[in-house]
């Protein structure tokens, strides 16, 4: 039952990664670019945590942290040097 | 294990699933820049909700203890979700991105 | 007194926030929590400069109200909008709204700004350079003003209690 769940929801969220993955390489622009890498990150730490669930492992918890952090600080990154043409001022 | 915590788990990891696609779909799918950014700030932000919701109820059954950690994901998803999707939008401003005919008022330049 | 606590614990509710986090990440423990408390203590110290002025929350359990508010309407909003990204896209009616600031405090504007962009249908895009203005765009929105109207009444006056701006 719950395995069948996991798959179920793996699948799902691999869908969601393969749509964002379509952004990302269509575009049009560079924000769309950067949207759609934005929303893959979000997917992965998902999918990483549902991996963990699947495991029966705590030990994934600290990547699915640590992409969350490095992936809102690379997003916020980029989204300024697109703005601003430069990351520090 | 108990069938209660195995369908409480299987239930949100689903939901969770069903919202970052419903997003995911959002993305791929609605007409301009700013429509799109809808669908990923919030639904993928449910959707990993649901996902860490999942994964909290399964370790505290097994490990007989609430293990809150998980929380700290979906807390800082919340805190810096708006904050990409705000950095975005100026970019995309800035940038004179072309937006849907239909759209009503008129974007900064500053 | 008040000199003291202020030079030991300039921001009471940082430190509290870093003592549980480092207990959630590191789990419960006497060492742990120890730690964590002298980290609490010497985090906030050394980062004091960096720290724009930060308002004291006056009002906590409107706080918690406002916080449970905000939850229900990321949930059912994100039914609508999941309803809107499946259905004809024609009959979508987008649009960039200006918001009237009533908030004169930064980081409520920030929690404002945030709130709407969590909260389904709207993003918060700007915010003009003297902050009595902010720019919102809704993925479908029938009436700018009734829009304005239900931010205010639902999540800005909460706001305005709660840090008494």
């Amino acid at each position: 039952m719950l395995s069948t769940a996991l798959s179920i929801a793996i699948g799902l969220f691999v869908l969601a990664w393969l749509l964002n993955l379509g952004r990302l390489i269509f575009g049009p622009s560079l924000p769309d670019r950067v949207l759609a890498l934005d929303t893959m990150y979000i997917n992965s730490i998902a999918l990483i945590v549902l991996y963990g669930i699947q495991q029966s492992s705590k030990l994934y918890f600290e990547a699915a942290m640590l992409i969350a952090l490095i992936g809102f600080v690379s997003t916020v990154a980029v989204a300024k040097y697109v703005t601003r043409g430069d990351i520090i001022e | 294990m108990d069938s209660l915590i195995e369908w409480a788990v299987s239930i949100f990891v689903i939901i969770g699933g069903v919202f970052a696609l419903v997003g995911s779909i959002g993305l791929a799918r609605l007409p301009d820049f700013y429509t799109r950014l809808h669908g990923p700030t919030k639904a993928t932000t449910l959707g990993v909700g649901g996902a860490i919701l999942g994964s909290l109820i399964y370790f505290s059954w097994q490990e007989h203890a609430l293990q809150l950690h998980e929380v700290l994901i979906t807390l800082f998803l919340f805190i810096t979700a708006p904050v990409s999707a705000h950095m975005l939008a100026k970019a995309a401003m800035h940038r004179d991105l072309k937006r849907m005919k239909e759209t009503r008022g008129e974007p900064w330049k500053q | 007194m008040k000199s003291v606590m202020d030079r030991v614990l300039p921001f009471p509710s940082l430190s509290l926030i870093l003592w549980l986090a480092w207990l959630l990440l590191n789990g419960f423990s006497a060492g742990h929590a120890l730690l964590g408390a002298v980290l609490a203590v010497v985090l906030p110290l050394t980062t004091k400069p960096f720290w724009p002025n930060v308002p004291r929350i006056r009002n906590l359990p409107r706080m918690f109200g406002f916080v449970v508010v905000v939850l229900y309407d990321i949930v059912v909003a994100n039914i609508s909008v999941a309803i809107k990204v499946l259905g004809p896209l024609k009959s979508l009616r987008p649009g960039f709204v200006e918001f009237p600031l009533e908030l004169d405090d930064d980081f409520a504007i920030a929690l404002l700004a945030s709130t709407i962009s969590l909260t389904p249908g709207t993003v918060s895009a700007d915010v003009s350079q003297d902050r009595t203005t902010l720019l919102i765009h809704a993925l479908d929105v029938d009436d700018p003003a009734a829009l304005v109207a239900e931010i205010k009444q639902r999540y800005e006056r909460p706001l305005k209690e709660i840090f008494e701006c």
